[in-house]
């Protein structure tokens, strides 16, 4: 198998595997924790649980409690800005953008490439000091299971290789790219069954912490 | 086409045979300035690859067209005015060619063979098109295989140039199914040196230009796929004129739009420049006029093994080949299927275990807190 067959391997059989992966495995989840359902309350309640849910989705996509955020700032400001980096690399850069229009029907304007790129370095500092930060912190370090070590790797790769791709580093662009691909693929296939969900399952938490706090009185 | 020439008719080097045909010292010296720009050599070795080029012998080549198009003949002897490249071309013993030779049937065959066995061990085998390996009989030139007729020609040469996609890699007959179950020559030929010069067709200088280093200099440095470094060193990507447009993020939409007409970056309309080399960027087409993505189309990729089944000419290079909305259609169908049945189990062992509790009485709770 020479570079370019793996290319096309791994553009063609291995990420419709890791798309496939990806989609059912979202879907499961998702259904799998709607499903669940909750039960239904007899009692009239106090307050309102939809306007708590939205309020706590808010709150929480804001650093807007001070003690809170000073007492982590770190974690907070590196946190967000690698999140803002990757919603920017991922769903920005021109060629991201073909990609999705081909598989979802249609896409939207993308950035100039090296501001991009420019966003993919911060992106990978940013993801560096977390880890450094969660290595050199105690709590967080004890608090870390091997999955959570996985999934940095597993977020940071594409960003490396993808950055390798672009600017033609280190191996030829058709096996970086294949590699590019191939991490994406791996980040795929892991993304439902780790914590990584959380892209999909946040607004949904939030809204039930919220909710349950929104609401006064007794369940029945 | 010769079979033989008296020695005393017909010029013995390279340089002889260009004086013969009224090249000038200027004009060779300024071929070989190209020779030596194009396989990125420093200026100073001009002098020395005229010098050499003046003084090598002039060599039998025996050129064999398997599954083709005649496209990389076409190409070389085609795309330009009688130049000096074309020349050199002539400045070769060409001892058989089926496009280019005059003799046909026996005599033809003949010329191959009488070749091979006066020049045993020194000739140039070039091959253009494929070999079909599932069955001999897909393609054959006077009754003889592919196979058998490049294993018989290969073994006697002192190297083999593997001239456009095919021969290289298999091209357009290996393209997905196979139908011929084509190989490239490197899939035949293990124990002779093989120079791939690939592309479909390959630029004309590109061939020559393989076919001078050999005079001069022997073998050029291949990279990891046997194409020579000094024409397949460069990425199209990397030399393209358009790439200020890709750095913006202006790219063309479709071949009509007003991003196509203001010549932005054709990324978006399936140009594989980014994995493929080739010289085209740097030499060009048409005595240097233009290549694809001057005249507007994105690069093919056609010096590259299988471009063919590269997912589509005009789908960008980021588009994956196997996935539709159908199959995301489908995933997700299937992932909610299984969430609805997990979601039934579980909520079946909730179900299970409200089943098993017990129903105790205040009488049967106080007289276990008295025992």
């Amino acid at each position: 198998m020479n570079e370019v067959d793996f290319l096309l391997w791994v553009k063609g059989p291995a990420f419709t595997f890791a798309a496939v992966v990806f989609i059912a495995g979202v879907a499961l989840r998702l259904f799998e924790i709607l499903s669940l359902g909750r039960k239904q309350n007899f009692a009239v309640p106090k307050g309102n649980p939809m306007q708590g849910g939205l309020r706590e989705i808010w709150r929480r996509s804001l650093p807007v409690d001070k003690p809170t955020f000073q007492r982590s700032l770190f974690t907070i400001v590196g946190g967000y800005v690698f999140h803002i980096g990757l919603f920017v690399v991922i769903l920005l850069l021109g060629a991201h953008i073909a990609l999705i229009r081909s598989v979802i029907g249609f896409g939207w304007p993308n950035l100039p490439t090296p501001l991009v790129d420019a966003f993919a370095v911060i992106t990978m500092l940013a993801l560096l000091a977390v880890l450094a930060h969660r290595l050199r912190h105690p709590v967080k370090r004890f608090l870390s299971t091997p999955t959570d070590y996985v999934v940095w790797g597993a977020t940071f790769l594409p960003l490396l290789t993808g950055y390798m791709a672009y600017h033609h580093l280190l191996l030829s662009p058709q096996l970086m790219l294949a590699l590019h691909i191939l991490s994406v693929e791996f980040l795929l296939v892991i993304f439902p069954f780790t914590k990584l969900m959380h892209t999909f399952t946040l607004f949904l938490s939030r809204w039930y912490n919220g909710a349950s706090m929104g609401m006064r009185g007794v369940k029945s | 086409m010769r079979t033989k020439q008296p020695d005393s008719l017909f010029p013995q080097t390279v340089g002889e045979h260009l004086r013969a045909q009224g090249i000038s010292r200027r004009g060779f010296l300024k071929f070989c300035g190209l020779l030596a720009s194009s396989m990125a050599l420093a200026p100073a070795m001009v002098p020395k690859i005229a010098a050499a080029l003046e003084q090598a012998k002039r060599p039998s080549v025996i050129w064999l067209s398997f599954q083709e198009c005649t496209g990389c003949t076409e190409s070389l002897t085609r795309s330009h005015s009688p130049s000096i490249e074309g020349l050199i071309f002539d400045a070769i013993s060409l001892d058989y060619h089926h496009t280019l030779q005059a003799a046909a049937g026996y005599g033809a065959e003949e010329a191959r063979e009488a070749a091979i066995k006066d020049n045993y061990g020194n000739y140039v085998l070039v091959v253009d098109g494929s070999i079909p390996l599932d069955n001999p009989g897909f393609s054959t030139i006077a009754g003889v295989s592919n196979l058998d007729m490049l294993k018989e020609a290969a073994a006697g040469a002192a190297a083999i140039i593997a001239v456009g996609t095919c021969a290289a890699f298999g091209g357009l007959p290996k393209a997905d199914p196979n139908p011929t179950g084509a190989v490239s020559v490197a899939d035949i030929i293990k124990d002779k040196p093989i120079i791939n010069v690939s592309g479909c067709p390959p630029i004309p200088v590109v061939i020559t230009g393989v076919i001078a280093h050999f005079l001069t200099f022997g073998l050029p440095e291949l990279d990891s796929l046997g194409r020579p470094k000094a024409f397949y060193g460069q990425n199209i990507h990397d030399r393209c004129y358009r790439r200020p447009f890709y750095e913006r993020g202006l790219f063309a939409e479709t071949f009509d739009d007003e991003g196509a007409k203001a010549g932005w970056c054709l990324y978006k309309l399936g140009c594989k420049g980014p994995i493929t080399y080739n010289a085209c960027a740097t030499t060009k087409w048409n005595g240097g006029v233009s290549f694809p993505i001057q005249s507007g189309h994105g690069c093919l990729g056609c010096s590259e093994p299988d471009f063919w089944d590269f997912g589509g000419f005009y789908r960008a290079l980021s588009i994956p080949s196997g996935v539709s909305g159908k199959t995301v259609v489908y995933a997700a169908a299937t992932g909610i299927a299984a969430g609805v049945a997990v979601g039934a189990m579980n909520k079946k062992g909730k179900t299970d275990a409200v089943g098993l509790h017990k129903t105790v009485t205040v009488e049967e709770l106080n007289q276990e807190s008295q025992s």
